[in-house]
């Protein structure tokens, strides 16, 4: 088989597979209305305010309800040490120039 | 058009032939192409998965949320507040909140403990007073469903309805009990009365729902304080107004809107924030030193080889199709090769890579499948910061050799 026609057929399964894992993306989408609504629900009825993503410290379980001094929480000297802060980025002010 | 496609046939032929003969040289090329490749589109994916789920599911979160702030920090909210804020206009109802973490030494995880609002849980007497009645919410009859009735599930005093995530990390079933330790000393037994369900481990893995009296009991926090408010506003547009009004009366306050709460969780992974500018600015600096070394110059090999075919008739046109086609083929078979890897990472996976960072030290995490939010937007930004910039890094310095004589090509194979 010709070095060309090889490529081809290479390049054909990625943009076929790729054109597959769309048409997923799509069906899992239509999919999870139902579960989405259902947290859209939860978060409604209870008056939720955050994602559960990082429950290592209180600051990171409810980011946006954390103090302002975050990073200097425990004591004037004590920098943020969580792996999950470094997700988090800095508070609007503190970058700002004044 | 047949001759022209042969050509170029005979073109990709020859151009693929040429890679094999340095077969090692290009096989690594092409895996760390892929790999920069796969890195991007990983963050990419997982970034605006993660951030439009946060905004569907967020956008029912409290209008405002009001917390009182002693030296600079969240303290206890004291009940007296209420009125105050009551008598803003334009506030339809003010409702306190109970909440709080506990850490399990146990397992060595924190818990939020959560007594439901009273329109969610019409049996929980958390303190509310509402100045009317909330209208024109479509939702609001959905919202203040007994919500803790689910699968039969009833919150009463001495009973918890917990997150999938701590019945999954403590073992726990329906009727066990769970010891806590009281701000006294006290062990106080409560009985699990339900499990919240998986599918919104994203908000409740670590929740726990408790009664108010027993929430009062557990942290020896007395009547006239709760921990925050949620204020009700009549107008949306007027949330912000309303916002700076309280913070105007009640100084040592802190208004939170849902438009912040939205937004943090849209900068905390924005492609500018922490973690992800590491793995962009290395992935980057990867890919400008890749694009360096093409465009600094040729192998003394590659002069050679273009001399040699410049010798034996090929065009200047023909040599810079090669190699356009040399760098289409290795751009594009990483581009595919990398966005199929990032997509099966991401939403096959549960971002595998990316998981260590993502839990910290937390030993209590969510399990969560992200929604694949995928758009033409994405793969297109992914398509130009990759395919483009490496095909025209390649062509230049080519571009340069192929217009040299085939003779001194050929002679300088020292260099």
């Amino acid at each position: 088989m010709r070095n060309s026609t090889l490529f081809f057929y290479c390049l054909s399964a990625e943009v076929l597979v790729l054109g597959l894992l769309l048409v997923h993306a799509s069906v899992r989408e239509g999919a999870a209305q139902d579960s989405l609504n259902e947290k859209s629900a939860l978060v409604k009825r209870l008056g939720l305010t955050d994602l559960c993503l990082f429950t290592e410290a209180r600051y990171t379980r409810h980011l946006s309800q954390a103090d302002l001094n975050t990073p200097f929480q425990d004591h004037p000297l004590s920098l943020e040490h969580f792996p999950s802060g470094s997700f988090t980025q800095p508070p609007t002010g503190v970058t700002q120039s004044r | 058009m047949n001759a022209w496609i042969e050509k170029q046939r005979y073109i990709i032929d020859f151009t693929i032939s040429s890679l094999l003969r340095r077969k090692v040289k290009n096989l690594g090329l092409l895996a760390l192409y892929t790999l920069i490749v796969f890195i991007l589109a990983s963050t990419m994916f997982f970034t605006y998965s993660i951030k439009k789920e946060a905004s569907l599911i967020l956008k029912g979160s409290p209008e405002i949320v009001v917390q009182k702030i002693l030296a600079g920090r969240h303290d206890l909210f004291p009940v007296g507040y209420i009125d105050t804020i009551k008598q803003i206009r334009g506030v339809v109802g003010v409702e306190s909140r109970l909440w709080g973490y506990y850490y399990d030494s146990l397992v060595g995880a924190n818990y939020t403990l959560l007594t439901p609002p009273k329109t969610a849980a019409g049996e929980s007497h958390a303190k509310t007073a509402s100045v009317e009645g909330e209208a024109g919410d479509a939702d609001s009859a959905a919202s203040s469903k007994p919500l803790l009735e689910l699968n039969g599930a009833k919150l009463e005093p001495g009973t918890l309805i917990i997150g999938n995530g701590i019945a999954r990390l403590r073992k726990l079933t329906r009727d066990d009990y769970m010891p806590f330790r009281a701000f006294d000393g006290t062990i106080m037994n409560l009985r699990i009365a339900g499990t919240l369900s998986s599918q919104s481990e994203l908000v409740s893995s670590d929740l726990m729902l408790i009664t108010e009296d027993d929430f009062r009991k557990l942290f020896g926090i007395d009547t006239q304080h709760v921990t925050d408010v949620i204020v009700t506003v009549k107008n949306p547009s007027e949330v912000a107004t309303v916002a700076a009004k309280i913070k105007k009366r009640l100084i040592d306050s802190r208004p939170i809107i849902r438009d912040e709460i939205l937004r943090t969780y849209d900068s905390i992974f924005n492609w500018r924030g922490g973690m992800m500018i590491v793995v962009f600015s290395a992935a980057v600096l990867a890919f400008v030193i890749f694009a360096w070394d093409k465009a600094s110059g040729l192998s003394a090999g590659e002069r050679r080889e273009i001399g040699i075919l410049k010798a034996v008739g090929w065009e200047t046109s023909d040599v810079i199709l090669m190699k356009f086609w040399e760098g289409a083929i290795v751009s594009l078979s990483a581009f595919f090769g990398g966005v199929i890897l990032a997509y099966v990472h991401v939403f096959f996976t549960g971002s595998l890579v990316f998981e260590p960072a993502l839990k910290g030290w937390s030993s209590l995490y969510p399990n969560f499948d992200l929604t694949p939010f995928i758009n033409a937007e994405q793969l297109t930004t992914l398509f130009f910061l990759t395919v483009v910039p490496y095909t025209v890094a390649t062509i230049v310095p080519i571009w340069r050799a192929a217009t040299i004589d085939p003779d001194s090509a050929m002679r300088h194979t020292g260099e």
